[in-house]
């Protein structure tokens, strides 16, 4: 049978219960609204067409699935990725364009279970995987030192956390029980997370090689930078 | 944005080249990305809970198949368009934030 290359890469409804899904669409909305209030307070122009260069090359880099061992493959999330270029709040926005058009027009992703997407895929990689690589680059001397290890372990536990995220979620709506999704999903996004890492540090590592200066956007200030200014 | 011509020498702007680049990896995402389900979809699999998928409500190119092409062509038009789509979205969103700031007096 001809099986084709890109199909669901994204939760579809039903994957959680409709309680959980608005409780997880409300959340997204207060962080997404938060973005919007920070890049609008703090976005340079310049800085607007690599916001559309990121989305694009994320969405693209997502069909990308890449083999994880037998019958498994994984794909990029890319929030860490954005994240390190444009700041956790642009990247928030960038993330949650991505991911609603998947949804909306390649129906990637079911409606109702959007808002957890968004969460998952998005913010946990955006705030939760920027703020560890904050840590990790602080812990190795500065960013300009420590920015591609830092990248690589914030990139990775992104994934997992990721992958944490929907797991909670499927258990509390009650699809699957805890026990059982937990270390399934935990241990195959444990893997997927090494190409996540492999990914966005080679992305990071070319742009640095080619537009070095598009490493210091947040720096400039031409986009808005973590919650630490 | 750059358009950048250092009197004569002509350069191709940079976000040409990067879409350039993003536009080859659609295509070869099309012909080689691997087919095998993705950890949640293998999981879901794997442990039995794919079933509670529902369908969406409407269709417009559902699996990155753009209707009426096959094979990797109809993947490669569905990922370009969504390209294109996710880059106006974002650049417009992005004009929009950065105007309403100057509009407001910052």
């Amino acid at each position: 049978m001809f099986s084709l290359p890109v199909t669901m890469l994204h939760a579809p409804d039903g994957f959680v219960s409709v309680p959980i899904a608005i409780a997880m669409w409300a959340i997204t909305a207060v962080v997404v609204g938060y973005a919007v209030m920070r890049t609008n307070r703090q976005l340079d122009e310049r800085a607007v067409p690599l916001l559309g260069v990121m989305a694009a090359f994320i969405f693209a880099a997502q069909m990308f699935n890449f083999p994880v061992g037998p019958g498994m493959s994984g794909h990029l999330l890319g929030g860490v990725l954005a994240a390190v270029l444009l700041g956790p709040w642009a990247a928030t926005l960038v993330m949650t364009a991505v991911v609603g058009v998947q949804a909306l027009v390649f129906q990637d992703g079911g409606l109702l279970i959007l808002g957890a997407n968004i969460f998952n895929m998005g913010a946990v990689g955006t705030l939760g995987g920027y703020a560890v690589y904050r840590a990790v680059a602080a812990l190795l001397g500065g960013e300009r030192r420590g920015r591609l290890p830092a990248a690589a372990v914030a990139a990775w536990i992104s994934v997992v956390g990721g992958a944490l995220a929907i797991t909670l979620q499927l258990a509390a709506s009650g699809v699957v029980p805890l026990g059982l999704a937990l270390p399934a999903m935990v241990g195959a996004h444990a893997l997927i997370g090494i190409g996540e890492a492999a990914i966005t540090v080679a992305a990071i590592a070319f742009i640095g090689g080619t537009r070095a200066d598009l490493l210091r956007l947040r720096e400039t200030g031409a986009v808005p930078a973590g919650a630490d200014r | 944005m750059t358009t950048t011509t250092d009197r004569g020498r002509f350069r191709v702007p940079w976000i040409i080249v990067a879409l350039g680049i993003i536009a080859a990896l659609v295509v070869a995402a099309s012909i080689w990305a691997s087919a095998d389900p993705d950890g949640l979809e293998r999981v879901a699999q794997d442990i039995g809970f794919l079933d509670v998928a529902e369908d969406s409500p409407f269709v417009l190119i559902a699996d990155y198949v753009f209707p009426g092409l096959d094979g990797p062509l109809a993947t490669i038009v569905a990922g370009l368009i969504g390209v294109a789509i996710v880059f106006v979205v974002v650049w417009l969103l992005g004009r929009v934030l950065v105007r309403r700031r100057s509009t407001s007096g910052d």
